[in-house]
């Protein structure tokens, strides 16, 4: 074996015995540096003969060649492993429990929800929503509805009051959203198709009331409203609302100081184990009072009885809400308790559509 | 109002079924609540007789008896506990698989003790016909063996129980309702008209009537030598099957012509009574001892009827126990008067009396008929008591004015939305007594003296209505027709959903809490103004209108976390009050965090474990302005300014010193401390009606974009300022050096300690060049950094670092 095959073997040996970059750096100094084996060899050729220099200088560069490509795979596969090795040394925990999104552990209100729910189902039947205060005068939370003064079915709405002002009047919560269909035809022509969502009051506190609760009204002025289109909006009402294809209703006729004909609405249910199904059963329920706007109150709103007509009906939010969702403590509903929100509250992104479901 | 169908029978000739007769009540409005009808729930109860009562092996309280139940069907074995069970005893025997009203079980076969049982012998307390369950039913020797129980001891009258509508008058009497199940088609109305008794001698008591607002008529007669006793069986069983005692004839009759009738009415002993009576207000002080027993206080505002003695009787709601009626009266004086509604409901309301005769009278009774109904009375004490009557005296004028409507018959269809023909009108109206004259398309409609609901033109639809059944209005359509299908919410309906939603997607959690506080959070939260105070709250800690949503929901957060849940982030977005006018209530979005509920999440994490701080609150209060849509680059944020958040630690939110938003931080001690919360909690609140309304834009398209083709150039900036300098002037200061090329200046460093004065901090600042037409030089960047430095030193007086 000539001298420079035994060079080159030496250096493929300490290539391939380098353990780390350094190692092989340094055996590429020894070989290939400046003052390297291979380097000076190469160093000799300028005193060869044109000859030998041919022959020499072609077996040189080879063994060059070799070298240089054998450094590269070797550091090729050095810092490979070395990333291999730092990697495996670099781990996390994947099991560690991630927080809950914020958007999963928020919560809407099941009457906030509710109320959404309603203006999807009104908005698509044409009404918009009208609100008013909740301090009331006497004039518009009574006299305008045509409850007369001392007339007993004020007492039955257990009014909260405010202490009375310099000039005798006094001003109180409104016991029904009704002001508002008042406000509404007062300043407003017909025409009118609203709902009238909001909070009311009464002095009344059970398992079944609180002083606080939620109504939703609904009211038509125009020159041909009639019964029969307030069977029907109720109707279509009920079925989109309790998610169900076909229900049951019944019109009774009673009595409200406000419209005549006055009617109650039961709806067919039927009750199992603490949930409340729609459209089967023998039980009736009653959901709600409505009938045609007394003249008394299109008068004392300044509209002609003669002329226009309309229907009027109104509901309480959180009880629908209850028989819908089977909650069964109204108190529960302003209580607050973090863990029942959980519960029956709705995620931010549950928002209440036509198109995609109320409640799915 | 409660009657029973033999009752009824007597006033309506009727072979319809109990259930639809009911049904047909609640389908005309008198809304039946409830049906008793033993005769069904007690059918399997039959009559039996015990053969033989042995001793219980095993229990000395026990008997083995054994039963015949008639029909030649073979003795059954019960064991029986009563100390009355005895051979030859009838009673009351139920079979296994019969429902026990008393007990509310199904009964199976049993055995007791050892020994089988197969059905059961009854007490009245176990068919629920009464509270006696001192032992087994006792029958008389010839009640007939095997045979419904129910059925031979007339207990099968079924009950009807009616929610009567406040409008009803002429329905709290049996003979009312009868007139409307007639209408209805459900039988023949009996309506024999009522005879004159004719007086045989002048009245001797005279009556003045000194208030005719207060009483407008007013009837009175003496009937003279009367036996008054128990009243006969059948009128005793009409009040018992509705729940009255009976107590003598003579009172018992005005019972019974208030249910029968509608008419109440007062007997006096006349013999009591001292010289002449006189109906007029109550004096302050005086007292009444009254027939149930109770001292009434009256005063000026009160109806009495008086005689010489004082006052005798509480007007229109109960007699005086005086002069009330007993066994001895043999002189009876029978009032039947008209009293003014309102007065009797506001004098009930204020005495806290319930009367049969008061919810007659707050209703209005019919006033044609005070004086048959006096004549109706007299003939019924003749009858029961004997006696020789005097003539009538009657005081007040017109009794039932001729009320007369003009009716456009086309009405029906226009309010209704039915068709329904002439004379079938016609029927109906005649036979609730209404009267129709005319045929043309405007018909002239009398009004019965006893229906003083009916008032005009929509009354009357409802009566036909009501009779021909809602339930026939057929279901109409209700066309949107072309309105446009705009968005139906207005920008605050859309702020106040848009604000719930926001904070709900921030992990907050929606509370609904009372509009009403007490008084002393009110006034920690800028309220309690006499205005906003009810009169009658409902409970001391809920008497003033809320300012703030804040102390609902400190409060709320403090009942969480004494139910063990102390990190909880709750919000709300409701109506705040600042005075009493429309314009004074405002929709305000209110949040709280406490304990570890921050905006990283809620309690402990391996990932960081901060409680809350102002920033969280800071943070929640412009996710909610932004989703609510207010202008974010204009508003400020100035440090505290409100006295409920602490002072170093809060921040107030204003477009400019007139408009204030709202305000974040960290809650007062004092002000948890009255609140009674334990800290750290953090809270915000904005009044949403304060965001400027947004620029109506003719169309949606937006603005076009300008995509810059240069790479924006980021240039970090340390500042030492003095410690209180804010950080938004020295933002501020940068930013406002060129608008145009600056486009973003960050805060990435705040350093107090080690190495800096103590009464300075370091800010660390990266601005944001974007070049617009050319890249730009180092040269011209460095004069925009110079210019940067020299401008946040003008305004903060901070030097580079």
């Amino acid at each position: 074996m000539s001298d420079l095959a035994t060079l080159e073997q030496e250096i493929l040996k300490g290539i391939a015995a380098s353990s780390d970059e350094a190692a092989l750096e340094a055996v590429r100094v020894a070989a290939l540096g400046k003052k390297g084996s291979i380097s000076a060899l190469l160093a000799t050729l300028g005193k060869m003969s044109p000859d030998e220099r041919k022959t020499q200088g072609a077996a040189i560069n080879l063994a060059k060649d070799k070298v240089t490509e054998a450094l590269t795979a070797r550091r090729e596969l050095l810092k490979s492993a070395a990333l291999d090795a730092r990697l495996a040394f670099e781990t996390v925990d994947v099991t560690l429990p991630l927080r809950d999104a914020p958007a999963e552990t928020g919560r809407i209100h099941p009457l906030s929800q509710v109320w959404d729910e309603l203006t999807a189902i009104f908005a698509d039947m044409g009404f918009s929503v009208a609100e008013g205060p909740d301090i009331e005068t006497d004039d518009y939370n009574f006299t305008k509805l045509n409850f007369p003064e001392g007339h007993p079915a004020r007492e039955m709405h257990d009014t909260f009051f405010f202490n009375p002002k310099q000039d005798g009047s006094r001003m109180l919560l409104r016991t029904h959203t009704s002001p508002v269909q008042v406000r509404t035809m007062l300043s407003q022509k017909p025409p009118i198709r609203v709902i009238c969502p909001g909070r009311t009051y009464r002095i009344d506190s059970d398992a079944t009331h609180t002083p606080q609760f939620h109504q939703v009204e609904g009211l038509v002025i125009d020159k041909g409203s009639h019964l029969g289109h307030l069977k029907w909006i109720l109707h279509e009402f009920c079925k989109a609302f309790f998610e169900v294809d076909q229900i049951n209703m019944r019109f009774r006729p009673s009595f409200f100081p406000f419209t005549e004909p006055s009617l109650e609405v039961d709806i067919q249910c039927r009750r199992d184990k603490g949930e409340i199904r729609f459209g089967e059963g023998e039980d009736w329920l009653e959901i709600l009072g409505c009938g045609m706007v007394h003249p008394n109150v299109l008068r004392a709103c300044g509209i002609d009885p003669d002329v226009y007509q309309g229907f009027a009906w109104g509901m309480g939010i959180d009880r629908i809400a209850m028989l819908k969702y089977g909650m069964s403590d109204l108190r529960q509903l302003f209580d607050s308790d973090v863990r029942w929100l959980a519960h029956y509250g709705f995620k931010p992104l549950d928002i209440p559509t036509l198109a995609g479901g109320l409640s799915t | 109002m409660k009657f029973t169908l033999s009752w009824l029978k007597e006033h309506l000739d009727t072979d319809e079924p109990v259930e639809k007769l009911a049904d047909k009540l609640t389908m005309i409005g008198l809304e039946v609540e409830g049906l008793e009808d033993k005769a069904r729930q007690l059918a399997p109860f039959t009559i039996a007789r015990v053969i033989s009562a042995e001793q219980h092996p095993n229990a000395d309280r026990l008997r083995v008896c054994m039963v015949d139940t008639g029909g030649g069907a073979a003795p059954v074995q019960v064991v029986c506990g009563a100390p009355n069970a005895r051979a030859g005893l009838i009673s009351v025997f139920s079979p296994p698989g019969t429902y026990i009203p008393g007990k509310d079980i199904t009964l199976g076969i049993g055995t007791i003790r050892g020994v089988e049982s197969r059905g059961m012998l009854c007490s009245e307390a176990e068919l629920k016909i009464s509270e006696n369950h001192d032992g087994i039913i006792e029958l008389p020797a010839d009640a007939p063996i095997g045979t419904a129980y129910a059925a031979w001891a007339a207990l099968g009258d079924p009950t009807f129980e009616i929610n009567l509508t406040p409008n009803r008058q002429d329905c709290t009497g049996v003979h009312g309702i009868a007139r409307d199940l007639a209408a209805a088609d459900m039988g023949k109305f009996r309506d024999p008209g009522i005879k004159q008794v004719k007086g045989e001698f002048p009245c001797p008591v005279k009556v003045k009537v000194e208030d005719a607002d207060l009483c407008p008529g007013f009837a009175l007669r003496l009937v003279r030598g009367v036996r008054n006793g128990p009243s006969p069986d059948w009128l005793q069983k009409r009040l018992t099957s509705i729940g009255l005692r009976p107590i003598n004839a003579l009172v018992d009759i005005t019972n019974f012509m208030t249910y029968d009738r509608a008419r109440p009415l007062h007997v006096f002993d006349a013999a009591k009574v001292k010289g002449d009576l006189v109906v007029r207000r109550g004096r302050d002080g005086e007292t009444l001892l009254a027939l149930d027993g109770r001292t009434y206080t009256l005063d000026n505002s009160m109806c009495v009827i008086a005689d010489e003695q004082g006052v005798e009787s509480l007007a229109g709601i109960m007699g005086g126990e005086a002069s009330g009626c007993s066994e001895t009266t043999t002189d009876v004086l029978i009032e039947s008067a008209l009293w003014n509604e309102i007065n009797i409901a506001q004098t009930g309301r204020k005495l806290g009396v319930n009367s049969d005769a008061r919810y007659r009278f707050e209703r209005g009774v019919d006033p044609a008929f005070m004086v048959p109904g006096l004549e109706m009375a007299t003939r019924l004490v003749m009858e029961l008591c004997g006696g020789t009557p005097s003539e009538n005296i009657v005081a007040g004028k017109a009794f039932g004015d001729d009320r007369i409507i003009e009716f456009p018959v086309a009405e029906v269809k226009r309010l209704a939305g039915i068709d329904v023909a002439f004379p079938e009108m016609k029927r109906i109206l005649g036979h609730l007594g209404f009267m129709v004259a005319g045929s043309g398309p405007v018909v002239k409609v009398a009004i019965p003296s006893w229906r003083s609901d009916v008032h005009g033109k929509a009354d009357i639809v409802e009566e036909i209505v009501r009779i021909v059944g809602v339930d026939q209005v057929p279901m109409t359509p209700f066309e949107r027709g072309e309105a446009p299908r705009k968005p139906v919410l207005k920008p605050m309906q859309l702020r106040t959903r848009r604000a719930k939603r926001a904070l709900a997607a921030r992990g907050m959690v929606e509370a609904v809490t009372w509009s009403f506080i007490s008084k002393p959070q009110a006034e920690l939260f800028g309220g309690g103004r006499p205005e906003l105070s009810l009169a009658n709250p409902i409970a001391a800690d809920l008497s003033d209108m809320r300012p703030s949503l804040l102390p609902g929901l400190v409060t709320a957060a403090q009942a969480n976390s004494d139910r063990g849940f102390a990190d909880v982030a709750l919000f709300e977005v409701g109506q705040v009050f600042r005075g009493d006018r429309p314009d004074e209530q405002l929709t305000a979005a209110a949040g709280i965090r406490h304990g570890f509920a921050s905006q990283a999440g809620l309690g402990r994490n391996w990932t960081g474990s901060a409680t809350t701080n102002a920033f969280d609150a800071k943070a929640d209060a412009f996710a909610v302005l932004a989703a609510a849509g207010a202008p974010i680059q204009a508003l400020q944020v100035v440090p505290g300014g409100t006295s409920w958040l602490h002072p170093g630690r809060s921040g107030t939110i204003q477009i400019g010193p007139q408009n204030v938003l709202g305000h974040f931080g960290e809650l007062h001690p004092r002000a948890l401390e009255k609140l009674g919360a334990d800290g750290p909690l953090i809270a915000f609140e904005v009044i949403l009606d304060r965001i400027p309304d947004g620029k109506q834009r003719p169309t949606r398209a937006r603005p076009a974009i300008e995509l810059s083709a240069f790479q924006p150039v980021s240039r970090d900036f340390a500042f030492i300022v003095d410690r209180m300098v804010k950080a938004g002037d020295i933002l501020r200061a940068a930013s406002s050096v060129d608008k145009k090329l600056i486009t973003g200046v960050t805060v990435f460093d705040v350093y107090e300690g080690k190495g800096i004065d103590e009464a300075k901090k370091s800010v660390a600042i990266a601005v944001t060049i974007q070049p617009r037409e050319k890249t730009m030089t180092d040269q011209e960047i460095e004069a925009v950094a110079a210019k940067i430095v020299a401008e946040v030193n003008k305004k903060t007086g901070g030097a580079l670092r």
